[in-house]
């Protein structure tokens, strides 16, 4: 039985026989990503499960156990968590549990220290957690090495990739299930793949990438137009169904397609904003350089999916970072990188010179960096894109669905009126 | 071509419209459905069943309501704001802005160039139901509220953002004599300030503007509120004559695009889908049987005083008053506590009379027998109820319900009170109150919720509550505040509950309230092993068991539950050891007179609401003041730093020993501002810039930009910033300077020296929302830059004065460091003082108080004078910043990386040393982080020994609910004091 060990300033710490006898819980977010991440974790020998538990209880203990005024996501995950260590079977003293700190102004940064003491209250203190983050905080059980981290970007590529072609053909596929038992399979393929050391290199992942693009391609499809609605908004929010009331399937039933910009810009983001930090406000040439090579290395993967998606011909690419950087100029400063900074702005103008005018701007009720970047943005939006069409739709623990669902009707009723005027425009 | 029928179901009404070919309307109605949605619907269109059966119509669905009928019936639905927009494009062409309110919905259509359609968010409450709300709070119909507010002679400010804000706005203002006229107009203008902050974000009301939806068709002092705020003329103020049926006529012209049906297929559909079944999230019963219920009942009788008849007892006896936010209770007591007369009921916005009509009864039944000695008013209505009627003693509700519950258990160490309004709860240790926790301004309201929503169903309160003691599935309806709750209800009632279900529902969510939101629970043992539970909320037996459920512990509630406040003050009374009570006397009582008149005080920049209530023989009594100086009195100022650090800040403008030959160089006093004026002021006056500071913030700036603030739920700090900026621009300053600042000064007491994303950005957000700022009058400038690494600060500041100005790079750099040293001297200024403030504090042996928040909250326009307040209750006061640097750099279990928020800690910890400091912490309503700091430093000071106060404040703030709290805290120090000697 591994013995609890503390930090100097009492922090419990995961130790090297934790790795050996503990399973470490991890929330869920993005499942398809999530999946290929947990598949790098325990190719590690860390013993990894997804936490996939969403029913009512889940907000219920988050509410117990967070400041009920502490944003939607941290009491989702925190309520995840403690559902699932009182309901989901585990051996409390053979736990622990993972949970992403990206540091920075936002609140989000200090999701780790609500979730710790969320489990002293619940006298659960023994319970380790495990910051997943750049340097915040260490572990003498778990690193996040450099091979690890560029396994983890892979599975984060395939993630995007699998993602951005299941929501170009979902909506309009003619035999129903098909895209779904396609993402399924390529999971389990790719999963094989890692398992035997492979696809983790850019070469291979570009061949993996043109052989999911052939076969999402074969899915036989309806052709019929379909409003594009884009996703934008805080991370968790924006991604998770748990968080957003299952936003993407209101969307598909209301017959239109889901966009929903990846996971690798907003990576790219977090590394470059420590490189605006030394551009703007001084600090050492060594960090910066050290940024600016992993940044290249995610950019040149990046392009190989953009690569990929426009040599199809079938698919629509996403544009890429510098893309990104150039269109949100003259609307936020690069310095402003709390929560998802500039880059949700960005998401926005690149939506919507892709030609998807109309977007759900999700956000947990309170949002501080989304006050500026999300809400903040959107009347300059509307002088310079008269035909944008956004709707910013908060999230929190009794917002009804129903409010909820209402305003994004407006927004597509609307999304349908633009699009008629424009065809007669044409014609 | 076909009739065309649109339906709309909105919240609260149904509208039903049938158009012929030519649009013109047919028939029309209008009508409440009391939840019955699809009910009604059928029934009116039964009603036209004679005319239409047999008949082809198009037939589309709208609403908020709608949705759920229309997926359940498979007719058609549009949005109905875009319904609306249609109506408007068709019956009033020229259209440059529409406002509809509904019963839960407002919203604004622009048209001109793009549609642009905005819906209030799912916090906004200034609606429908928020004036329904009102008026019953008030007691009196929607439609006699609106004849009432026809009458007014001023207005009150009252808070725009919801109903819960509002209504501890309002309560207050009658409780202390307030003209129903005037608050009855403040409500309607608080409906139009909501709308205007909330909707337009950022474009401008103007041209012809239609109104429409219930409330502005029905209520004209509604539509003067609007037409005077936004200054309309006839032209262009439009109240159509359909104006309630817009949504309705929208939806049957947008019928046009779809297919026809036969009349009666129609209504069958409709019917059929009556019974549509859906799934409600239930909570379990309270209870299996009436034997456990009865058992319940049982335990709890058991707690209860002894009776005396008053027709018959002689002897002494002590009265007790608690003059409630919503209710009024009284208590007259034997010397054994036995009871002699109990009074308990809403105050029907009038405490003053209620108070005179039982005085006089109860002088009646004891004739004289009796002998009163002593007599004791607590609670909101407290001073004015004494000077009224000559009470003893007046004291603070905290204590008189911790007399009560002692009274039953002297072991008491745990007591909550639901009230009308409040929530209180505090610890005892050591015989005295060890920690209170009040709920925080958002989620008040609980009590008198649950009576207004009795009531809009049609019961009383006490049958409304006996419905959900055996209800089969409460309904859950979350716990947030109580403007969602409505909303939630709402739904539930929709998806098929019963009546019984949401009354069980909603003393489940009141519980959860209680222990989830104010106390922050996660167990039963961190409340404690005898509980009191009290406040008229606690009558309610479904309210009680769900309590006793949720914590998984019996409780005592005593059988006067409802009057223990009253109870409490008449214990007190009877500690006086009077031989008589001053209080009037029956001749007095007869002779009784009472008026009440608003004046606004102008003795400073408070300017606060008074109310100047006249009493016979001309005694006078007035409410509402902050200070002193309206009494008649010399204002007596205490040592109070934030007015020093306020002073010396404002005094920084001009050219200072600079030249001022580089143009003026506007600097918005906001957020920032307050920290880092004196370096900026420096920096530019070594430049030989002029400086012009924003003027003072009040109420007035704060209207003056705040069509432009884009997010209605960010801090009032914040939203004030628009304002300033652009006063600055009518000031014709050469350009405005107001940096993004990710990162503040580093102090060396945290991990990270952020600032909060809203302080930090804000700069960004104004560049694009005032659009002001683009018509080239001004420079804009906002530039990234960061104080915390100097070195670096004057290199970038040199590259951007060069570019902006042409200034040489070395005169920038001299600038930046005679900053620095200026900032730094202000700093040491402001520590020299606190010293003096402290040293004078311990030579009189006066309390001190620090007061933590940000460097922003020193704005009196957002602390609303509370340092005044302070001072007044006799303590001297200093800022968190003045004592922060006393302690240093600690491990926190929370990531200390703020640096505004890392001086809190530091003077909690500081203040935990020293045996005569208090700490209050403020906290802006809508600050995000404060939800972890609050914490944080509540335990600081826990651990400490010390008492934890938390004052919420946001635009309007009254400050009646916040000398309770200080009050409470003053009678905690108090009660400690007395156990330590």
């Amino acid at each position: 039985m591994a013995e609890l060990k503390y930090n100097k300033d009492g922090r419990l710490l995961f130790t090297k026989e934790m790795k050996k006898e503990y399973t470490i819980l991890m929330p869920q977010m993005l499942p398809i990503h999530f999946e290929m991440f947990r598949q790098m974790l325990l190719l590690e020998g860390y013993h990894v499960e997804q936490l996939n538990n969403d029913s009512r209880n889940v907000v219920d203990e988050g509410l117990k156990y967070v400041h009920n005024d502490t944003c939607y996501p941290a009491l989702l995950v925190i309520g995840q968590f403690m559902d699932a260590i009182k309901n989901g079977g585990y051996d409390p003293h053979k736990i622990a549990l993972f949970i992403t700190q990206t540091g920075g102004g936002c609140r989000a940064s200090n999701y780790i220290h609500l979730l710790r003491k969320a489990l002293e209250k619940a006298g659960m203190g023994y319970i380790p957690v495990i910051s997943v983050s750049f340097g915040l905080e260490s572990n003498p059980g778990f690193s996040l090495t450099v091979p690890l981290m560029r396994k983890l970007v892979y599975g984060m590529m395939y993630g995007d990739l699998i993602m951005n072609v299941k929501n170009q053909v979902l909506p309009y596929e003619v035999n129903p299930g098909e895209t779904n038992a396609m993402v399924k399979h390529w999971i389990e393929k790719l999963v094989d793949r890692f398992q035997h050391g492979k696809g983790m290199n850019r070469p291979e992942m570009r061949k993996g990438f043109d052989e999911i693009i052939a076969d999402f391609a074969s899915i036989p499809v309806e052709q019929t137009e379909k409003v594009r609605v884009g996703v934008v908004g805080e991370i968790y929010v924006k991604f998770s169904s748990l968080g957003n009331n299952h936003l993407e399937d209101f969307l598909l039933s209301e017959g239109a397609e889901p966009v929903v910009p990846g996971l690798t810009d907003f990576m790219i983001f977090k590394i470059y904003n420590r490189v605006v930090d030394v551009d703007i406000y001084g600090g050492k040439f060594a960090k910066k350089e050290l940024c600016l090579f992993m940044m290249d290395y995610i950019k040149k993967c990046q392009h190989d999916m953009i690569d990929a998606l426009n040599k199809s011909g079938r698919f629509r690419a996403p544009g890429d970072f510098e893309k990104l950087r150039e269109l949100v100029q003259g609307y936020l400063g690069e310095g402003c990188k709390m929560g998802e900074g500039w880059l949700l702005t960005a998401e926005m103008l690149e939506l919507i010179h892709s030609g998807t005018n109309n977007i759900v701007c999700a956000q947990p009720f309170g949002c501080l960096p989304n006050h500026i970047v999300g809400k903040g943005m959107i009347r300059a939006l509307k002088d310079n894109y008269p035909n944008s069409n956004i709707v910013a739709i908060d999230y929190d623990p009794s917002a009804t669905k129903i409010n909820q669902e209402n305003r994004i009707k407006l927004m597509l009723a609307n999304a349908k009126g633009l699009a008629k005027a424009q065809a007669t425009a044409h014609a | 071509m076909s009739y065309r029928i649109g339906i709309d179901i909105g919240s609260t009404t149904v509208k039903v419209v049938v158009l012929d070919a030519e649009n013109q309307l047919l028939f029309r109605s209008y009508e409440r459905h009391f939840s019955k949605v699809r009910e009604k619907t059928c029934e009116i269109l039964k009603r036209i069943a004679p005319e239409y059966a047999g008949e082809q119509v198009k037939i589309v669905i709208t609403g908020s309501a709608g949705l759920g009928v229309s997926k359940a019936s498979g007719i058609d639905f549009v949005q109905e704001v875009y319904a609306t927009a249609a109506a408007v494009n068709a019956y009033v062409p020229d259209t440059d802005a529409v406002i509809e309110l509904g019963g839960e919905d407002a919203k604004i259509i622009f048209f001109g160039g793009a549609l642009e359609e905005r819906m209030n968010g799912s916090c906004a409450g200034g609606t429908g139901a928020f004036i329904d709300q009102m008026a019953t709070l008030m007691n009196v119909s929607a439609s006699e509220l609106d004849e009432l507010s026809l009458k007014h002679e001023k207005i009150y400010p009252i808070a725009s953002r919801c109903g819960v804000f509002a209504k501890s706005d309002i309560q207050p203002i009658l409780n202390q004599g307030g003209r129903k006229e005037d608050v009855a107009a403040s409500i309607f203008q608080a409906v139009v300030d909501q709308t205007i902050a909330g909707l337009t974000q950022g474009r401008e009301l103007k041209g012809k503007i239609v109104f429409l939806g219930g409330p502005l068709h029905f209520l004209m002092g509604l539509r003067e509120r609007f037409v005077v705020t936004l200054k309309l003329d006839e032209e262009h103020a439009i109240f159509p004559e359909d104006g309630d049926c817009f949504a309705a006529m929208g939806a049957a012209l947008c019928a046009t695009d779809y297919e026809a049906k036969n009349f009666d297929e129609a209504l069958t559909l409709l019917e059929d889908s009556r019974n549509a079944v859906t799934s409600l999230d239930t909570a379990p019963k309270l209870f299996a049987s009436q034997q456990e219920y009865e058992d319940f009942c049982a335990r709890h009788n058991a707690q209860h005083p002894p009776e005396y008849d008053i027709a018959t007892y002689e002897g002494d006896a002590y009265l007790g008053i608690d003059a409630g936010s919503t209710t009024t209770k009284l208590a007259l007591i034997a010397p054994d506590g036995g009871l002699l007369y109990t009074y308990y009921h809403s105050n029907m916005g009038n405490p003053v009379s209620i108070v005179r009509q039982q005085l006089d009864y109860i002088y009646q039944a004891i004739g004289d027998r009796v002998t009163i000695r002593g007599s004791a008013v607590t609670g909101y209505g407290e001073d004015l109820i004494k000077n009224a009627f000559r009470c003893d003693l007046g004291l603070v509700e905290t204590v008189a319900h911790y007399n009560a519950a002692a009274h039953f258990n002297p072991d008491v160490d745990f007591i909550i009170d639901i009230g009308g309004q409040d929530m209180k709860c505090f610890k005892i240790r050591n015989g005295a109150v060890d920690s209170i926790m009040l709920n925080e301004a958002c989620s008040s309201g609980c009590g008198s919720f649950i009576e207004t929503f009795a009531r809009a169903l049609g019961y009383e309160i006490a049958d409304f509550a006996k419905l959900g003691l055996f209800a089969e599935k409460p309904v859950n309806l979350g716990s947030r505040c109580t403007v969602f709750m409505n909303s939630s209800v709402k739904q539930a009632q929709k998806d098929g509950a019963s009546v019984e279900d949401i009354s069980a529902g909603l003393s489940i969510s009141i519980v959860k309230n209680a222990i989830y939101k104010v106390l922050r629970m996660s167990s039963a043992d961190e409340l404690g092993k005898h509980i009191v539970v009290q406040g008229g909320t606690f009558h309610n037996d479904a309210v009680l068991r769900a309590f006793e459920q949720e914590l998984g512990r019996n409780v005592i509630r005593p059988t006067i539950a409802g009057i223990m406040g009253a109870f409490g003050a008449a214990l007190a009374a009877k500690k006086l050891h009077l031989e008589r009570s001053t209080l009037l006397s029956p001749e007095e009582l007869k002779s009784f007179v009472h008026t009440a008149k608003p004046v606004t005080c102008n003795g400073c920049t408070n300017h606060c609401s008074l109310t100047v209530n006249t009493f016979d023989g001309g005694r006078r009594f007035i409410s509402g003041n902050r200070c002193s100086k309206p009494l008649g009195g010399k204002k007596v100022q205490n040592p109070d730093l934030m007015k020093y650090k306020y002073d010396k800040l404002r005094a920084l403008q001009g050219r200072g020993s600079g030249t001022g030959a580089r143009g003026r160089i506007g600097i918005p006093f906001a957020l920032n501002t307050y920290e880092n004026l004196p370096f900026w002021f420096a920096f530019f006056t070594k430049l030989n810039f002029e400086v012009v500071l924003s003027p003072e913030s009040s109420r007035k700036l704060y209207l003056k930009g705040q069509r432009t603030i884009p997010s209605d739920t960010v801090c009032y700090p914040a939203k004030l910033v628009h304002g300033h900026v652009v006063s600055l621009v009518e000031q014709n300053c050469d350009a405005i300077f107001y940096p993004c600042m990710s990162y503040n000064f580093d102090e060396g007491i945290s991990d990270n020296n952020y600032n909060c994303p809203v302080v930090a950005y804000y700069p960004d957000l104004i560049a694009a929302n005032i659009p002001m700022l683009n018509e080239n009058r001004v420079k804009f400038l906002h530039p990234y830059f960061g104080l915390h690494r100097p070195h670096d600060f004057e290199k970038h500041a040199a590259e951007y004065f060069l570019t902006m100005f042409g200034i040489p790079k070395r005169e920038t750099v001299t600038a930046a460091r005679a900053a620095y040293k200026a900032y730094d001297a202000y700093k040491e200024d402001l520590r020299h003082t606190a010293e003096q403030y402290i040293q004078q504090a311990r030579e009189k042996g006066m309390p001190i108080m620090v007061i933590a928040g940000r460097p922003y909250h020193m704005d009196p326009e957002i602390n609303h004078g509370i340092n005044d307040l302070v001072t007044g209750f006799g303590f001297v006061l200093i800022t968190e910043d003045a004592v922060a640097w006393k302690e240093d750099k600690e491990a926190r279990r929370v990531l200390n990386q703020w640096t505004y928020h890392a001086r809190m800690y530091n003077a909690a910890r500081y203040v935990c040393t020293q045996p005569d400091m208090e700490l209050i912490q403020l906290v802006s309503f809508g600050c995000g982080v404060d939800a972890i700091t609050g914490d944080e430093v509540r335990s600081i000071l826990e651990k400490g020994g010390k008492l934890y106060t938390q004052l919420k404040i946001d635009d309007i703030s009254n400050l009646g609910a916040v000398r309770i709290r200080i009050r409470s805290l003053l009678a905690a120090i108090e009660a400690r004091r007395a156990q330590n000697a």
